[in-house]
């Protein structure tokens, strides 16, 4: 077990290695020398020697002990991204940034995978017949519709027209109803694909042995339903959940933007508006160290809970 | 005698379809697939035909989208069916423009991580060992950043930048930036289906031929995964004009030609002063087009991969 772990964490080492490579592959080689735009119009010679000192642009690219190679190794390891384009460290936005974010993602998550799952339990029960045709093509119908139409339709027929929310984000509201919207929206956007995936789970499922054994012992729909298959279903559901997990403290880039929540999805729209390289760089540092720590995680877990899962 | 010549005939093993020929038949029997897979090709050919219009400056409808035929924000009417927009010009116009800019985008971005990945996965699976580890790791690192921070990374930094004395511009940008970061699923499952192909009898009997190893992973095991590579086309093709909307909405995508994602961006001022029809015309397109192609791509899969059938 403690080798496991150890050589679990071991893989993780190459991992962030490749993600420090390629954020210095795109933001330092071909993101370039960005001290001008940094100055702006008409900025003297000087202060653009200044920024150059200060970003360590004057540095050589690989060789020696202080390339800029090297030191956005060790900033990236020690959390220290230097400051944004605004002079505020990009570390505090980014701390700042993970609670309105969390606020959103984390309810719209799971009302999601509740409501996915227990739909889709009721589509597997009504299976082969006409309703599980209409709720796939319903399903796919929604997947269909661009994510940016359902934001701006519901913005614009719940807040604006009908006035059942908060149009845009204000702090003289509670998070819960400045959220709310927002939360309605992903939920709307997200079941189509999430109802058909696990829709194709339950299936699965259906078709075993024991929910025929399940039936045929007289036991009640429901009772197969939610005591026999959902038991048995719950391994892919969850991996599927432990994958989105480390994606919840990104935010959400769009309905961020359009609900102005503080979060670091508009954070991340702000960086790409100002082409504020170390805020970028920096958010996709953090979100993949999430992403492998989560791995790591859920990787062992399993190994806990499933004697037969090795590292091959 | 010619009792013995008939049982010789019957003996002859009935002749095999071969699998193109058993999916295109089972295709043709899905009604619903077949209509979707006209209306994807309506698109293609729109898009194809504005290409072929502009190229030779041909005056028609799309290509003069730039012309202004009324006045501003004049709602739906028989002289413009889907109104206009702030400029006065005609939203129909716009729209079958989009699907020029969305359709090029979403082809070249598919082209690009076919490219990559396949023949990387191919090597990978083929020859495991260090190469495999290399490969593995390439698309691990890639995979563990947020896929669309890791399109609009791209997108930020390619974006009016000169590689190789070519300048990036517009949809170039954007469809560098899908192609490059989006070849790690394909990459990943023909590398799986090789390594389960690779130790089969008809790759040891290229072997014993004497059969290059280029030779036995293009020629021999390629045709043998490619339905993999298709299903994962049509499939991701969706994704793409998705990507596209969200990328020329964030202002990273063609700035002075109409595109969907653009006319959505647009319609987020227009709303509120009761403009819908530019809104309405940029979703309408989307989705007709993603709805067709996800039923026909579903209906593909499971032609031409029986075992992968959802029920």
């Amino acid at each position: 077990m403690t080798t496991y772990i150890i050589r679990r964490l071991l893989y993780c080492v190459p991992i962030v290695f490749g993600v420090l490579l390629l954020t210095f592959v795109l933001f330092v080689v071909i993101g370039g020398d960005i001290s001008i735009e940094i100055a702006g119009k008409g900025a003297s010679q000087e202060t653009i020697d200044e920024i150059r000192e200060e970003y360590g642009l004057n540095e050589p690219l690989f060789l020696g002990w202080d390339s800029q190679f090297i030191n956005h190794f060790k900033n990236a390891l020690t959390f220290d991204f230097g400051r944004a384009r605004d002079r505020e460290l990009v570390i505090d936005k980014i701390k700042r940034g993970v609670g309105p974010s969390l606020a959103l993602t984390v309810p719209m998550f799971f009302a999601v995978v509740v409501i996915a799952v227990s739909l889709s339990l009721v589509i597997a029960f009504v299976h082969g017949s006409m309703w599980d045709i209409f709720a796939v093509v319903v399903c796919i119908a929604g997947m269909s519709v661009p994510f940016l139409s359902f934001i701006l339709f519901g913005q614009y027929f719940l807040a604006y027209k009908w006035g059942l929310f908060p149009i845009f984000f204000s702090s003289d509201l509670t998070m819960a109803q400045n959220v709310a919207l927002p939360v309605l929206i992903g939920v709307a956007a997200g079941l189509g694909g999430n109802v058909r995936f696990y829709r194709t789970v339950m299936l699965d499922e259906m078709g075993r042995d024991y929910v025929r054994t399940a039936f045929a012992k007289g036991l009640s729909a429901r009772r197969v339903l939610f005591k026999h298959v959902l038991k048995n279903a719950l391994i892919p559901i969850i991996t599927r959940m432990a994958m989105a997990i480390p994606f919840l403290f990104l935010g959400s880039l769009l309905l961020e933007r359009f609900f102005g929540i503080p979060g670091l999805g508009y954070l991340m729209v702000e960086a790409i508006g100002a082409r504020d390289y170390s805020v970028i760089s920096a958010m996709t540092y953090i979100s993949a160290i999430f992403f492998v720590v989560f791995n790591l995680i859920t990787d062992i877990c399993y190994s806990l809970v499933d004697p037969r899962v090795s590292l091959e | 005698m010619s009792e013995r010549k008939q049982i010789i005939e019957t003996r002859r093993p009935p002749k095999g379809r071969s699998l193109w020929k058993d999916a295109a038949g089972r295709l043709r029997r899905r009604k619903p697939a077949m209509v979707c897979l006209g209306v994807v090709i309506a698109y293609f050919l729109l898009a194809g035909s504005i290409h072929v219009g502009e190229f030779f400056d041909l005056k028609v409808g799309p290509t003069l989208w730039a012309e202004q035929v009324g006045r501003s924000y004049a709602p739906p009417s028989s002289k413009n069916v889907l109104g206009t927009d702030i400029f006065g010009q005609s939203v129909l116009r716009k729209t079958l423009y989009g699907a020029k800019i969305s359709i090029t985008v979403a082809l070249c971005a598919s082209l690009i991580s076919i490219a990559i990945g396949v023949p990387l996965g191919a090597v990978a699976g083929y020859f495991r060992g260090f190469v495999d580890e290399v490969i593995v790791w390439l698309y691990s690192t890639l995979s563990s950043v947020p896929y669309i921070l890791l399109i609009l990374a791209f997108a930020v930094v390619l974006r009016d930048k000169t590689l190789f004395g070519y300048k990036v511009t517009g949809i170039t940008a954007v469809y560098l930036a899908i192609g490059l970061t989006s070849w790690v699923g394909i990459c990943r499952l023909v590398r799986g289906e090789i390594i389960k192909h690779k130790d089969r009898e008809y790759v040891m009997a290229a072997v014993s031929y004497g059969c290059s190893r280029r030779r036995i992973i293009f020629r021999h095991l390629m045709p043998n995964v490619l339905h993999i590579v298709i299903i994962d086309f049509s499939l991701r093709f969706v994704a793409f004009v998705h990507a596209e909307v969200i990328l020329s909405f964030l202002g990273l995508g063609e700035s002075d030609r109409p595109s969907w994602g653009a006319m959505i961006n647009d319609a987020r001022m227009e709303l509120s002063r009761g403009v819908w029809w530019q809104m309405a015309a940029a979703t309408a397109a989307v989705f007709f087009f993603s709805l067709a192609l996800n039923i026909f791509g579903d209906a593909l899969r499971d032609s031409l991969d029986p075992k992968l059938r959802i029920q």
